[in-house]
């Protein structure tokens, strides 16, 4: 009993110490007054040589920090404590977080380089008049897949994937909205409907398509498709994009009966303290010179359109991240259906899941 | 008095920590999505998908919790027979100071297409198999997973056992078979009873390995729990699952509780 007792004593006080002299390195280089910004972005999703370089510029210091879902974020906002003075959620949490004050409004005077943007990318009903956002990186939902493993089969469209020859063969990412989306998409309904004839449709044809589902899996969808244990996975592009880098036998569509266009945007949480350093920050990513270069990074698709002037030609002409104007139009952004529409959702994907081969 | 105030803590901790959960959860699930006071929630519960839901988890739980006491009891009782006790003891416990996600992604290598299980399966003529997001690869690595809460008790109560009654029973003309029937089972039983419990009260509410190993084919009412709360946001349907939840693992405790099946102590 004692000797555990004197153990767990020690492990404190290591654990103390520790925590004591990062406060006094942190202090002494300079963090945790008014000249730092605190970024809370995605794992890996910015090019560290723009940290280094927007330090530079301004003489702010940047510490940066990661999540791995926009509701481990929400909650970590929502709890205050920290402080974060730029956040970068999705669209859909952006809707949710407004409604629940976790956003301090974005003075548009401050952020000259707003014009860059697309004026396709602003002004959406998540955040009518940008008031709180502004567009980070945008995609799509699709079909990656390794013709290699299908004897050469192409696909080009939803209704592809119910081939009786794709048995067990597609991996589905755990989503309500994407997979119910993708029914519907297939049917040509929008992915936005509230119809409940259109979702019972959309659901019985979900039923069909389940002999060729192998699993219906969260983040691991990246490392089983990379590892080709399946041969056709549904994916945000940007998982796409980081499989393909994993394994080149693989490609991505855009189905050409339209799909979902997704945001991750930036946006200045109720926890922030430096409010000027994150209007310069923001600032700073939407130069179009630094926005090419992120881009280019990261992988991702830009809002920004003078930055496609700074990027190599093969990136800006890949169809499949960068779609023409003719598939652009068949993009739809996921509207907040309400609280009991996405209930209804919810239901309908949780009876796919146990509809039995 | 004093004897009261020593107890204090132990009633706030009861109340904060168990009973006032309980009453919020209750509570919870008489609110629609809306957040409308209602009994919908009961309502949906007593539809085909909840019902063959709770069935699906019970079945689950149920196998998982066989197969699991198949095992340990003659693993146990070997155990008892051995040398190095604690050496044998110790490297059953160790698994279980691994987190369960790890072992869970360790799975996904193993049983993969192109896994190690998948490569000796090859190369014995078998030929691969997918094992990975079948009902077989779910009930192993729970199985896996929970099997050393039921050696556990199971060895304490064979360890406690004395060891003359048994010789007592070979005297008195009983087979090897009709000693363990006859005396050794019904004094363990205890063990048996705790190592079901610890077994089959967490199974029933299992929900990452269903994404993870059975890939969402196997869905059971814990994973309805973690999607009404984190997803959906409908609190209250969540809450109306663990309701039932709640009453199903009370039923447990009581028929494995307290009652003596005939045998004295």
């Amino acid at each position: 009993m004692k000797k555990i007792l004197s153990l767990f004593l020690l492990v404190w006080l290591v654990a103390f110490s520790l925590l004591y002299v990062t406060k006094t390195i942190e202090s002494s280089e300079g963090y945790g007054g008014d000249n730092t910004v605190t970024i809370y972005n995605w794992g890996d999703y910015i090019d560290p040589a723009l940290i280094k370089k927007f330090e530079k510029e301004t003489g702010l210091k940047v510490i940066y920090q990661t999540f791995d879902s926009n509701e481990a974020m929400m909650t970590k906002i929502a709890q205050g404590g920290t402080t974060f003075d730029v956040a970068v959620p999705s669209e859909y949490a952006i809707s949710k977080m407004k409604e629940e004050g976790l956003l301090l409004p974005i003075d548009h005077a401050k952020i000259p380089n707003l014009r860059y943007i697309d004026e396709r990318f602003l002004n959406l009903s998540f955040d009518p008049g940008n008031r709180y956002s502004i567009p980070y990186f945008w995609g799509t939902v699709g079909i990656v897949y390794n013709p290699a493993l299908l004897g050469g089969k192409e696909i080009t469209s939803w209704n592809d994937l119910w081939d009786p020859s794709f048995k067990n063969e597609i991996l589905l990412v755990d989503g309500a909205r994407e997979i119910i989306g993708m029914a519907l998409n297939s049917l040509h309904y929008s992915l936005n409907d509230t119809n409940k004839t259109h979702l019972q449709q959309a659901k019985q044809k979900l039923d069909a398509l389940t002999p060729n589902v192998k699993a219906i899996v969260g983040d691991e969808i990246k490392m089983l498709l990379a590892n080709e244990e399946a041969a056709i996975g549904i994916v945000w592009s940007g998982d796409a994009a980081e499989i393909m880098w994993e394994n080149e036998r693989l490609d991505y569509v855009i189905p050409e009966e339209g799909t979902n266009l997704w945001f991750d945007n930036m946006v200045i949480p109720k926890t922030a303290k430096n409010i000027d350093g994150a209007h310069q920050f923001i600032n700073f990513m939407l130069d179009p010179e630094n926005a090419a270069q992120n881009a280019e990074y990261v992988g991702y698709s830009t809002p920004n359109k003078k930055a496609l002037e700074y990027l190599p030609k093969e990136i800006v002409e890949d169809e499949r991240f960068y779609p023409s104007e003719q598939l652009a139009n068949k993009l739809e952004v996921y509207e907040n259906l309400g609280k009991s529409m996405l209930a209804y959702y919810n239901e309908l994907f949780l009876q796919f899941k146990m509809h039995r081969k | 008095m004093r004897r009261y105030a020593y107890a204090i803590p132990y009633w706030l901790w009861i109340g904060l920590f168990v009973i006032a959960p309980i009453i919020l959860i209750v509570y919870y699930s008489f609110f629609d999505i809306e957040g409308h006071f209602s009994l919908v929630n009961y309502e949906t519960f007593f539809t085909p998908v909840y019902l063959r839901m709770t069935f699906n988890s019970f079945w689950y739980a149920f196998l998982i919790t066989a197969i699991s006491l198949v095992i340990a009891y003659p693993t146990a009782y070997l155990l008892t027979k051995t040398k190095h006790k604690q050496l044998w003891l110790l490297l059953i416990i160790l698994p279980t100071w691994v987190n369960l996600l790890l072992k869970a992604y360790a799975f996904l290598g193993l049983f993969g297409t192109y896994g190690a299980v998948n490569v000796l399966l090859e190369t014995i003529g078998i030929g691969t198999k997918q094992l990975l997001f079948t009902d077989f690869s779910f009930v192993f690595v729970s199985v896996y997973i929970f099997i050393p809460f039921m050696i556990l008790p199971i060895f304490n109560a064979l360890e406690k056992l004395n060891p003359s009654l048994i010789d007592a029973a070979r005297d008195l003309g009983a087979s090897e078979w009709t000693t363990f029937r006859r005396v050794i089972f019904p004094l363990t039983l205890d063990g048996v009873k705790a190592g079901c419990q610890a077994v089959f009260i967490p199974s029933l509410s299992l929900f990452m390995l269903t994404r993870l190993i059975a890939g969402n084919r196997v869905i059971t009412l814990g994973t309805a729990v973690e999607q009404h709360f984190l997803v959906t946001q409908n609190w209250g349907m969540g809450a109306t699952i663990a309701v039932f939840l709640m009453i199903a693992m009370a039923g447990i405790m009581i028929l494995t509780g307290n009652k003596k099946w005939g045998v004295r102590q």
